[in-house]
């Protein structure tokens, strides 16, 4: 097998055999040529290149031209197990909006976000009093493509309002391999560089695929705010 | 069935006139029924052992079944000899490619220009007004007739494209793939307009002597050219039309008349003058029209997902053309997103070119290449 992103790794892991999978920005669907070999998973993408759509018809994978922003609308409500979002929901132009989308059309969402709260990125901008060019976030303020950052604080935030549970979460940082984390974690918010999140809504009882079968013996975080709520699509 | 290779071509090909006994007449939508069915077709490649590859490409308005050949009423190459052919997307080689006329044409194919078996003399406005349906259904019996069983793929651009989608409706169970190019689920109110303004040409040429102008001896040339030109004008874009004429005059300084000063104004003439020499003006009405009656979703409660809700084990390709106005991108997107809808596997491509409707019969790098990656993918997973 290829070397691959950390991330795929731990996506690969998540994934159930044979679900149905939806990868947003799919690029040459290496992704989702590796879901379909290890995972036997029914995949489909989303792409915005030509270069990347041509890549994926070529592998014999089913890829939509689209942009996560705009075009999700293609795709029924509850048509996959899983909605992946690796690394680019800072960039979208609207986050909230595509975040609650990938849970109308899946089960759950495997959304990865960079932490602005990383302690790189806090002294960066501390000692320099600049925009923190690191590893993880390597423009320029003027070309990034990065519109929408945010920290694990911001993004656990986000998830409750949207009334999504976090089912599990690991650390990526730099080719080392995934450390299931607690995000509300104090410490976490400092030192995860970059956080993968499975989600799915709260109100749904998902007695398959529970967390703890995902991640061992490693204890996850509760839900927060024990009334039942309102189920938002 | 006069079939055989023909001297003098790179790629084996073969085909002929496919001729329904009396027993097996068309059954058409509109209730009538077409006795003495005949089928005009090509084929390029052999079909294999196991007869899992077999492709059908489906023409376009004014298309024929000379898709990769020698057209022998123009002596001019195929209309699609960059997608067929050795080393292209569709290779002879390894598929075995099928393009027949559609019924209600002119090259072969039963259609006004026909004689009726009642009268033994061209049908003329008689002839059964046809749809996209009836074509497919031609094809399904030439498909069968040829012992084919199931196509790897059914691929058309325009109204090729709404024959795939057809096709993918009305017999799933026979399709492998299927691939739609620069095609609509549906007519709109502006597709059907400029088609009425070509009928309106035909129709107020005194040689269209009401539909029966072969048994005048004349043919309402003058009408079907201005047709083809106000169509013509739909198959290019804007961008493409002024990079190729812009304001260029055709000789030094203005006529101050009515002849072709302008350049655009010499080529559509071109193209209307030399379209007569090889379309007849009845089947440009009955296409035209049939054309027009295409909703897919209409037999569906107005649901086009109902339309392929019985085809989930078909892998669809859709593409689109970014300039293309006549059937635009969004009008792929809508086939895209019922497809979606009805679960089937679709995957979609919008081709980057400022060359408009007609793009799909030039060389597009992206467009070769995402055929070719279709294809090979498609072959693959069928075991080819």
């Amino acid at each position: 097998m290829s070397i691959f992103r950390e991330d795929f790794a731990e996506i690969l892991r998540l994934v159930r055999p044979g679900a149905r999978v939806l990868d947003v920005g799919c690029e040459d669907g290496e992704l989702l040529d590796l879901l379909t070999r290890e995972k036997r998973v029914d995949g489909q993408g989303l792409e915005i290149s030509p270069a990347g759509v041509s890549a994926c018809l070529a592998k014999g994978l089913a890829v939509v031209q689209g942009d996560g922003d705009r075009d999700l609308d293609h795709f029924p409500t509850r048509a996959f197990d899983y909605a992946i979002l690796s690394k680019t929901l800072q960039q979208m132009r609207e986050p909230r909006h595509v975040l609650s989308e990938l849970l109308r059309i899946a089960d759950q969402a495997i959304v990865s976000v960079p932490n602005f709260g990383h302690w790189r990125m806090r002294m960066s901008l501390m000692a320099r009093g600049r925009m923190p060019e690191t590893r993880a976030l390597p423009d320029p303020w003027w070309s990034t493509p990065n519109i929408h950052l945010c920290t694990l604080r911001d993004f656990t935030d986000l998830c409750r309002e949207l009334d999504l549970r976090v089912d599990a979460c690991a650390a990526l940082s730099g080719g080392k391999p995934a450390r299931p984390i607690d995000p509300n974690g104090p410490l976490e918010n400092w030192r995860s560089e970059t956080a993968l999140f499975l989600l799915s809504r709260r109100a749904e009882d998902r007695p398959e695929a529970t967390p703890q079968n995902l991640f061992g013996e490693v204890e996850l975080p509760k839900p927060e705010g024990a009334a039942p709520r309102r189920r938002r699509r | 069935m006069d079939a055989g290779a023909e001297p003098g071509q790179e790629i084996e090909s073969g085909g002929g006139t496919w001729r329904f006994p009396a027993n097996r007449p068309l059954r058409l939508d509109s209730g009538a029924t077409l006795p003495n069915l005949e089928v005009a077709y090509k084929t390029y490649g052999r079909l294999n052992e196991t007869r899992t590859n077999a492709v059908l490409v489906c023409h376009a308005l004014t298309g024929d079944q000379h898709a990769a050949s020698v057209n022998p009423a123009t002596g001019r190459p195929g209309w699609w000899d960059n997608v067929i052919g050795a080393g292209l997307p569709l290779d002879p080689e390894r598929y075995f490619i099928i393009a027949t006329n559609v019924i209600g044409g002119c090259m072969g194919s039963t259609g006004p220009a026909s004689a009726d078996p009642k009268t033994g003399r061209a049908y003329g406005l008689s002839f059964p007004v046809i749809t996209i349906a009836d074509m497919v259904r031609a094809q399904a019996m030439l498909i069968e007739a040829l012992g084919i069983e199931t196509l790897l793929a059914v691929v058309g651009g325009s109204m090729g494209g709404m024959q795939v989608l057809q096709w993918a409706a009305d017999f799933p169970e026979k399709l492998f793939s299927a691939v739609c190019i620069a095609a609509a689920p549906r007519h709109s109110a502006q597709n059907i307009a400029f088609h009425e303004v070509g009928r309106q040409a035909i129709m107020a040429d005194p040689d269209w002597r009401g539909g029966a102008y072969e048994a005048a001896g004349v043919r309402p040339e003058k009408g079907l050219a201005v047709a083809r030109m106000a169509a013509h004008i739909t198959y290019l874009s804007e961008p493409a039309l002024q990079r190729k004429f812009g304001r260029e005059l055709q000789r030094d300084g203005l006529s101050w008349g009515f002849d072709a000063d302008f350049q655009v104004e010499s080529y559509l003439r071109h193209q209307g003058t030399s379209f007569v020499d090889r379309f007849d003006a009845n089947s440009y009405l009955y296409i035209t029209r049939a054309l027009d009656y295409f909703d897919l979703a209409a037999k569906h409660g107005g649901v086009l997902a109902e339309a392929f809700r019985k085809a989930r084990g078909v892998r669809f390709c859709v593409l689109s053309f970014s300039s293309d106005w006549l059937y635009p991108t969004a009008e792929s997107r809508d086939i895209v997103r019922a497809l979606n809808a009805a679960g089937c596997r679709a995957s979609f491509a919008e081709i980057e070119t400022d060359k408009g409707h007609d793009a799909f019969f030039l060389d597009e790098p992206q467009l070769d290449r995402t055929l070719r990656g279709f294809f090979a993918s498609t072959a693959q997973a069928r075991g080819l």
